[in-house]
C-alpha cells in the first residue's frame, strides 16, 4: 500500500468532502441556463397576464392615481353585454368550423402528398406558402376576390351560370353571392380565408408524422390481408394520433384568438356586418383602443384567457391515446 | 488630469447647450399633405424660436390612436397631440389630454376669434385644443359623365340628386358597373344623415344638451327611409361597391365607376390627384323647403399630460400651439393640403367664397354643425347597423330606426354616467 497523506496521521478522521454527483451538477448547469430565457419569459408574459388582471379590477386613466378600484363589477357588466355574448358565439362557431376543416383537409394532402415522390418539394412549398403571407395582405385580397361587383368568386359563378344555360340547363346555375355583406355568410366566408392560411402549416406537420410512421407495420398490416383502407384505420390514423392532438390543440388556440384576418378583411365595418364576424379579439380591441376602455377590455382579455385554458385541457384529457403497437 | 478637466468642461458646455434647447414632439397621422405642411410650419416656428425643437411623428391612420393609448400611459409620446374633435371625450376621459393653460390661452377671445364649430373643443368651458383647419361636406360629382348623360349641372334639391343618379346608375345583367351615388354610412354616409338629412326633413339628432335621442321621430324617421331608400327603392347605389377602406372614394377619384359622392373638404387632394376626368364641387342638395344644413368637423391640437411635465416644456409646447394656430399657419395649410381655416377673419375672405373648389365647403360653414360625439366609434356602429339591419336583413325601417335610438341612448347614456 502506498503512502498516503492520511496515513502520515493515523488518528485523524477522513473527512469526505460533501461533493455534489454528477448528475445533479449537470442538472444545476441546465437550470442556470434556463434561468435566463425563464426569466425573459415571465417578465414578458406571465408579468403583463397578472397586469391585465389587476387592470380588469379598475377604471382605466393614466394617471395612475385616479384609476378608481371597481372589484368585479366589468365581470357583471360582461354578463348583459350583448356584443360579447355575439362574440363569443362567433369565436367558438369559427373554431368549430376552422378546426376540423384544416385537420381533415391537411391530412387528405398530407397522404395524398405522401404518396408522390418527384416533386413533393415543390408542392410542400406551394402548400406552404400561405402560411407564411402576410395575413393582412391575405384578408385585404380575399375582401376584393369576395366583393358583389368586381369579386372572382361571383364572376366564376355568372360564367358558370352563362355555362349551364348554355347548356340548356339553367336550373344548374348558381346566383351571384353576397358573401361578406351577408351576415349569414360573412362567418363561413372568413373561415374560409383561416383555413386556407393555415393549411399548409397542417400539411408540413402531417407530412412529418406519416413519414416517421414506420414501413414494417404496414408491411405486417399488408401480409396479414388488411387492405389500404383498413391499414389507414388501423395503422395510420392511431401512429398519427400525438400529430392530430397536437395539430387540433394548436389550431384551437390559434382560432380562439382570431384577429388579423376579420379586421381586414372587411375594413369599413370590422366584424360586421352586424356583429357576424366579430371575434373576441376584435371586440377586446375595439374596446381598448377605439373606445379606451381599457379595464373592461382587460376583463375580455381574461375571459378568453379561461376559455382557452379550459378548451385545452378538455382537448388534452379527451384526445390523448397512447398507442403502441 | 488635464484631459479630465478639459473633459469635464466640454460635457458641461455640451450639457448647457442641451439645457437651454427644449425639445417637444408633435404628433399626428400619416397623410402626405398634411405632414409636409407641418414640416413647413415647424420650420418657421424653430426660425422664430432658435430655443426650441420641435420633433414631428406619424402613425398610419388605422394605429394612430392605439399608439396614443399605448405610449401616453407610459409617459412617452407627445407634448402636442392631433386628434379628431369626435375623440375628445374618449380621450379627456382618458387623461390623454388636458386642459389648455389660461396663462397661454384666453378663453373669451377665442370664442371670438374662431368660428362657432370650435366651440366643439370645449368642455365645461374650457378649450381642450384647437383647430388649424375645419371640414364640412359637400356633392362631388364627375362633370364628364353628367355632359355624357345631358345633365346641366349638380342637382340642387334631393329629388333632382335622384333622378341625376337613376340616370347615372349603369347595369351588366345583375352586375352593377356604375353607381350614381357612392352610398357609404361608415365614410360620411353616418354624418349626411345626423347632421344634414335629419335637420333639413325638420327633426334635430339630439337634445339640446346632448344627453338624449330626439331623432325617433317622424322627421327623423323620413330622413332616414330616404337614406336606406337609395339603395332600396332608387337602386342607385350599393353596400361596399367597392371594397375596401374609403372604397366610395376610391371609386369616384380613382377607378371612375362612381358619379357622385358626399365627401369632406380633406377628399379634395386625394381627388385632384387621382381624377383623369373633369369634376366639380357643390353645396349639398336641399328639400324642397330649402333648409341647408351640413356637417362640420375638424381635427384639434391639444396638450397630453407629457407638455406639462415642467414649465420650460409647458411654454414651448403653448407656443408651438399657438403657431399652429395662427392666421399665417391657417393660410399655409389651405393652399398645401386644402383644408379650410378656423378663424373667422379668414373665412369672411371673399376670394375663397368664390372660388370653384373651396367656395362650396366655405359657404356650408356658415350652416356646419359638428356633433358633440361622446363615443364616435359606438355612435357611427349604431348608424351603420341600423343601415345594414335594412339592406341587408329586410327590417323595417321604422322597426331599425326605433332600435337605433335605444342603442344611442344607452351609449350616451354610459358617456354621462347614468
Amino acid at each position: 500500500m502506498r503512502q498516503t497523506a492520511s496515513d502520515a496521521k493515523p488518528d485523524a478522521p477522513r473527512r469526505r468532502r460533501r461533493r455534489l454527483s454528477l448528475s445533479t451538477r449537470e442538472a444545476l448547469w441546465a437550470y442556470a441556463f434556463l434561468l435566463l430565457p425563464l426569466a425573459f419569459y415571465g417578465f414578458l408574459r406571465i408579468y403583463p397576464a397578472i397586469q391585465s388582471f389587476n387592470l380588469s379590477l379598475h377604471r382605466w386613466h393614466v394617471d395612475p392615481a385616479q384609476r378608481t378600484y371597481l372589484g368585479l363589477s366589468y365581470y357583471r357588466e360582461m354578463l348583459t353585454d350583448p356584443k360579447l355574448h355575439q362574440a363569443l358565439r362567433n369565436t367558438l362557431l369559427y373554431a368549430a368550423i376552422v378546426v376540423p376543416a384544416q385537420l381533415v383537409l391537411g391530412l387528405t394532402i398530407a397522404v395524398l402528398l405522401n404518396a408522390v415522390r418527384r416533386l413533393r418539394p415543390l408542392f410542400r412549398a406551394i402548400y406552404f406558402s400561405p402560411y407564411v403571407t402576410p395575413a393582412a395582405a391575405v384578408a385585404w385580397v380575399w375582401g376584393w376576390m369576395y366583393s358583389v361587383n368586381f369579386g372572382v368568386f361571383n364572376s366564376a359563378l355568372l360564367a358558370w351560370s352563362d355555362f349551364v344555360s348554355g347548356l340548356g340547363l339553367p336550373w344548374l346555375s348558381i346566383p351571384a353571392q353576397p358573401f361578406l355583406n351577408d351576415p349569414r355568410q360573412a362567418l363561413p366566408a372568413v373561415a374560409a380565408v383561416v383555413v386556407w392560411q393555415q393549411l399548409g402549416f397542417q400539411v408540413v406537420i402531417f407530412l412529418a408524422g406519416l413519414q416517421g410512421i414506420p414501413r414494417t407495420f404496414y408491411d405486417a398490416a399488408a401480409i396479414d390481408g388488411a387492405g389500404a383502407a383498413q391499414r389507414f384505420r388501423y395503422v395510420t390514423l392511431p401512429l398519427l394520433n400525438p400529430v392530430m392532438v397536437f395539430s387540433v390543440i394548436i389550431s384551437t388556440i390559434a382560432t380562439l384568438q382570431l384577429f388579423d384576418q376579420v379586421v381586414n378583411i372587411n375594413f369599413t365595418d370590422q366584424g360586421g356586418p352586424l356583429g357576424s364576424t366579430l371575434s373576441i379579439a376584435v371586440y377586446m380591441y375595439q374596446v381598448a383602443f377605439s373606445r379606451f376602455q381599457i379595464g373592461y377590455a382587460s376583463a375580455v382579455t381574461v375571459l378568453l384567457f379561461v376559455l382557452i385554458l379550459i378548451v385545452t385541457l378538455v382537448q388534452l384529457r379527451v384526445l390523448q391515446r397512447r398507442v403502441e403497437y | 488630469m488635464k484631459r479630465a478637466i478639459l473633459g469635464l468642461a466640454l460635457l458641461a458646455m455640451l450639457g448647457a447647450a442641451f439645457a437651454q434647447k427644449t425639445t417637444i414632439t408633435y404628433w399626428q397621422y400619416a397623410y402626405d399633405t398634411r405632414v409636409n405642411a407641418m414640416d413647413q410650419l415647424i420650420a418657421q416656428f424653430e426660425q422664430a424660436n432658435p430655443d426650441i425643437t420641435v420633433k414631428q411623428e406619424t402613425f398610419p391612420y388605422d394605429g394612430y390612436q392605439q399608439q396614443v393609448a399605448a405610449s401616453l400611459p407610459a409617459g412617452q409620446g407627445a407634448d402636442v397631440v392631433q386628434l379628431y374633435y369626435g375623440w375628445l371625450d374618449t380621450w379627456m376621459n382618458a387623461g390623454y389630454v388636458k386642459p389648455l393653460p389660461s396663462q397661454y390661452f384666453d378663453t373669451a377671445a377665442l370664442d371670438k376669434e374662431f368660428i362657432p364649430m370650435a366651440q366643439a373643443a370645449k368642455r365645461g368651458g374650457e378649450y381642450y385644443g384647437l383647430p388649424t383647419a375645419v371640414r364640412s361636406l359637400a356633392l362631388f360629382y364627375n362633370k364628364d359623365m353628367f355632359q355624357a348623360a345631358g345633365i346641366q349641372g349638380p342637382p340642387r334639391t334631393w329629388d333632382e340628386f335622384v333622378a341625376d343618379a337613376k340616370a347615372l346608375t349603369k347595369r351588366s345583367g345583375s352586375r352593377l358597373t356604375q353607381e350614381g351615388y357612392g352610398f357609404a354610412p361608415n365614410g360620411q354616409g353616418h354624418n349626411l344623415l345626423r347632421e344634414v338629412l335629419i335637420r333639413q326633413y325638420g327633426g334635430q339628432p339630439y337634445s339640446a344638451d346632448g344627453t338624449k335621442v330626439a331623432y325617433n321621430d317622424e322627421a327623423g324617421l323620413k330622413a332616414f327611409e330616404f337614406y336606406t331608400g337609395l339603395v332600396t327603392t332608387d337602386k342607385v347605389a350599393e353596400l361596399n361597391f367597392v371594397p375596401g377602406d374609403n372604397g366610395y372614394r376610391d371609386g369616384f377619384g380613382q377607378i371612375g365607376n362612381i358619379a357622385m359622392i358626399v365627401d369632406g373638404s380633406f377628399a379634395i387632394g386625394s381627388v385632384k390627384a387621382a381624377a383623369q376626368f373633369d369634376w366639380g364641387v357643390a353645396e349639398l342638395p336641399t328639400l324642397a323647403n330649402g333648409v341647408r344644413s351640413d356637417f362640420g368637423s375638424f381635427w384639434m391640437n391639444g396638450l397630453t399630460p407629457n407638455a406639462f411635465k415642467d414649465p420650460a416644456r409647458l411654454e414651448a409646447a403653448s407656443k408651438f400651439l399657438q403657431f399652429v394656430t395662427s392666421e399665417s399657419a391657417m393660410k399655409l395649410w389651405l393652399n398645401v393640403v386644402g383644408e379650410l381655416p378656423a378663424r373667422a377673419s379668414l373665412v369672411a375672405d371673399p376670394t375663397l367664397s368664390s372660388d370653384p373648389v373651396y367656395g362650396p365647403f366655405i359657404k356650408s360653414l356658415a350652416y356646419s354643425h359638428a356633433t358633440q360625439f361622446v363615443d364616435e366609434t359606438a355612435q357611427r356602429q349604431v348608424f351603420m347597423d341600423a343601415v345594414n339591419r335594412v339592406i341587408l336583413q329586410n327590417q323595417d325601417p321604422a322597426a331599425s330606426w326605433a332600435q337605433a335610438a335605444k342603442e344611442e341612448q344607452a351609449v350616451l347614456d354610459k358617456a354621462h354616467g347614468m
